[in-house]
């Protein structure tokens, strides 16, 4: 592995503070067992899949995606509440990934973690001075019920629950949503932590109290010295809070830096697309141009060759990674889009998808008509609806069936661009030296020649 | 660009509304007495109009949601009167609004999975429902038009008859809307039908429904708890509070100049891409068991009055322009409604103080279940 490069993704003062975390090459997958994926013998879910950043103490660091993202696994690695199977998250120095759960013990009174939803973290059968105050027992901080009580009582009045020893004998099912977040985020600081992940903490909550719950967070990262990880969907949210943001797809950075610069300058097709979709609260931005990307984001099991993004990327070209099955869901595209005669004569021509064989640079088609469909594609390809025939090398006629073979595109790695980290190959082709698939090693290295940073 | 087919502007289109909803009252019996999550509502909406519903949550408007198909939980009352294309819902047989329910009002829902059976194949679903409505429809024919409307959603021909755990979850949603809108129907309420979403297929979503409207000329009526939502694909918005409409009009119109204050306090709480300074609207939503004299609102209100807490405000006109000039139907302006107007119920505007005419004959009936 290489030495990674620096990990600014920004160029303010905050490469001048020595980091509270560390994050190199950290990866999480889950294993599937019993898999029948032809992909080599080590079928995941790659849920993380080599992230590299810092967060500087008192920063807001925002990670930022959709479901399947992997921004939840992220936030869990960095406080090994799942175990990440390769890469580093140095906290202060240490590396905790090979810390046993023994050796974190005593670090986690610094660690805390804030869920998403209150119902995980808050036992309904304790009272809230019992659940709240239960880590103070666990890490042996306090030596006495009362002791306890007054520090959660006193918690309670920091998250805005006044009296705070009023709730102490009550219930979680006793209060609110918006109070109940606020119980969650008085559990995660009872020890007075240093470093903070929060899960989507107001996902949950209606508008008109998940901004009094976010003033809070940003209140009492003031007056207790955190620093915080924010996960979120919303892209608003995440603007307002964060100091800088990584949006991540399928388990890696598309792009990461400041917060303002991605707002007001995204660089990566998927950014821009992130938020292009946000609803606007003003009817004057209405109609306006949103380059939507097509489909969902995929399955992180067998995440797309070449850059994760392309089969979704409005602006993807030759180098981005198609492969075979690109080819079968651009022809199930066009389908959506033309008359009941049409799809049935090339699906007469195509054969059943469900028969064609899908490999990773080539896709072979059984079909009955094979130089007919040969000729069509030829003719057709480049009218797809995606720019996948861009990568076609060959399209070879056999006695039963059409073999199509593309040019293998390389995993773009990230590069520095205008001041935030990005991994497009539209900034220059570039070559992750970790991706899962760089393709035929010619390809790759041809690539890499002009506008490769590497 | 608001081209849709709204009340407002210099040509007014006066076509007879999709849907007619007036003095709507929703209630469900809990152990300390009625509840009535709706409790008085107006509203009318035309072909091809979309009109959201925004409000926090519990101010009743999933309950008008339902109460509009009325498809609402055993023991749930219902008073008051909702016209669908001239014929009355409430009261109507079971058999009745069955027919009516796909026939000419579709419900598309937060989470298609719980609609879909994941024993049925997708172009099952369809066979079923177009042949239940349409019994002289064949088999064949039933899965071409499930197949076009499926396409129409951007689903492949090719997969039509795969099972709905096969789909991703925006697909799903794609295959409901399909299922919505394979009967032609002419109102569709769509109840939060994002939310669970990412926001590109949202976005991808909101489109499909827009495009809908607009092409096919069906009424939507789309409950949101998101204002950028209704911004982005509403001709009007209705905004509830407590069971009520507060404040109804042009998108355009409430969201340059809001007149409630409750109006003023939700566009102020929401987190947008502009967003610099946080607000919130103090307090909860009242208890409805027992809501509170005068002005549903009052007790969170910057805006209070001394007799606010003892008049509750009707809806009333509040744009500058003659937009509210522009009913559509004939006798709308001597009940005192104006369907396309910009009007909110706060003591602020004059003429908020009238009385509640659709809604006095009900009190009269009582509060019972």
């Amino acid at each position: 592995m290489t030495e990674p490069s620096p990990i600014s993704g920004t160029g303010t003062a905050a490469t001048t503070r020595t980091p509270l975390i560390e994050v190199r090459d950290l990866a999480t997958h889950f294993p599937v067992r019993g898999s029948l994926f032809g992909r080599g013998s080590s079928a995941a879910v790659r849920a993380v899949d080599g992230v590299s950043f810092d967060v500087y103490p008192g920063e807001v660091f925002g990670l930022v995606g959709e479901s399947g993202s992997g921004k939840t696994t992220l936030g869990r690695s960095l406080l090994k509440l799942v175990e990440p199977t390769g890469g580093s998250v140095r906290y202060k120095g240490r590396d905790l990934v090979p810390l046993s759960e023994r050796d974190m013990r005593p670090l986690r009174r610094e660690l805390a973690f804030v869920f998403q939803d209150p119902n995980a973290s808050l036992n309904p059968a304790m009272t809230i001075g019992q659940g709240v105050g239960h880590p103070l027992r666990i890490h042996g901080l306090v030596s006495s019920r009362s002791e306890a009580r007054t520090a959660v009582a006193e918690m309670l009045e920091r998250v805005g629950l006044h009296p705070g020893e009023s709730f102490l004998d009550k219930y979680p099912e006793d209060v609110s949503g918006g109070q109940k977040q606020r119980l969650v985020i008085a559990r995660a600081l009872i020890t007075r932590p240093t470093f903070v992940v929060a899960d989507e903490p107001v996902a949950a909550l209606d508008m008109s109290v998940r901004a009094k719950v976010l003033e809070l967070m940003l209140e009492l990262k003031r007056e207790l010295d955190l620093t915080y990880v924010f996960i979120t969907h919303d892209l608003a949210t995440a603007r307002f809070l964060c100091d800088r943001i990584g949006i991540l797809y399928l388990g890696r950075f598309a792009e990461w830096g400041d917060t303002e610069r991605l707002f007001d300058d995204p660089q990566h097709p998927y950014t821009r697309a992130l938020l292009d979709a946000i609803p606007l609260p003003d009817p004057d931005r209405r109609g306006r141009d949103k380059s939507l990307p097509r489909g969902e984001i995929p399955d992180a099991l067998q995440p797309p060759l070449g850059c994760r993004f392309h089969p979704r990327c409005p602006v993807a070209f030759a180098d981005c990674g198609w492969e075979g099955r690109d080819l079968v869901d651009a022809l199930e595209e066009r389908w959506t889009d033309v008359d009941e005669d049409t799809f049935e004569r090339e699906l007469g021509m195509v054969g059943n998808l469900g028969d064609a064989v899908v490999g990773d640079d080539v896709v072979r088609f059984p079909s009955a008509a094979p130089s007919e469909l040969a000729a069509w594609l030829r003719a057709e390809g480049e009218r797809l609806p995606t720019s996948v025939f861009s990568a076609v090398e060959d399209v070879e006629t056999g006695s039963d069936g059409v073999t199509v073979r593309f040019r293998p595109g390389p995993e773009p790695d990230e590069q520095q661009v205008a001041g935030r980290r990005v991994a497009c190959h539209l900034h220059g082709v570039t070559v992750r030296p970790d991706g899962t698939h760089v393709g035929d090693p010619a390809a790759a290295a041809s690539a890499e020649a002009p506008g490769s940073q590497r | 660009m608001s081209d849709g087919p709204t009340f407002v502007g210099d040509t007014p289109t006066r076509t007879a509304p999709v849907a007619d909803i007036r003095g709507l009252r929703v209630g469900y019996r809990t152990p300390r007495g009625p509840l009535w999550a709706v409790d008085g509502i107006d509203l009318q909406i035309a072909p091809g109009e979309s009109v959201g519903l925004v409000g926090e949550s519990g101010c009743g408007k999933s309950s008008l949601g339902r109460g509009l198909v009325q498809l609402l939980p055993p023991g749930a009352g219902v008073r008051g009167s909702v016209e669908l294309d001239g014929e009355e819902l409430v009261g109507a047989s079971a058999s009745a609004l069955r027919r009516k329910r796909g026939d000419d009002i579709a419900l598309v829902f937060q989470e298609p999975m719980t609609r879909l059976d994941p024993l049925m194949k997708v172009s099952s679903h369809f066979i079923e429902t177009i042949r239940a409505h349409r019994p002289g429809v064949s088999k064949d024919e039933a899965h071409h038009m499930a197949r076009t409307a499926l396409a129409q959603m951007g689903i492949p021909p090719t997969r039509v008859d795969d099972y709905p755990h096969e789909f991703s979850g925006g697909m799903r949603q794609r295959i409901m809307i399909a299922l919505a809108i394979v009967l032609q129907p002419k109102l569709i309420v769509a109840d939060e039908p994002t939310t669970a979403l990412d926001v590109i297929v949202e976005s991808q979503i909101l489109d499909i429904l827009d495009r809908l409207r607009r092409d096919e000329s069906v009424g939507l009526v789309l409950i949101t708890h998101n204002l950028g939502i209704v911004a982005e694909t509403c001709d009007r918005v209705a905004v509830m509070y407590a069971g009520r409409i507060v404040e109804v009009g042009p998108v355009e119109e409430i969201f340059r100049d809001p007149k409630h204050p409750y109006t003023r306090g939700l566009l102020a709480s929401t987190i947008s891409l502009e967003t610099t300074e946080l607000h919130t609207i103090e307090g909860y939503p009242p208890d409805l068991i027992d809501p509170p004299p005068g002005c549903r609102f009052n007790p969170r209100c910057p805006d209070r009055m001394p007799h606010c807490t003892q008049i509750d405000p009707v809806l009333t006109p509040v744009a500058a322009t003659g937009a509210h000039q522009a009913g559509f139907a004939p006798g709308a302006h001597q009940a005192g409604f104006a369907p396309g107007a910009h009007q909110a119920a706060c003591l602020l505007y004059p003429g908020a103080d009238g009385s509640r005419p659709a809604e006095s004959a009900e009190r009269a009936e009582g509060d019972s279940l």
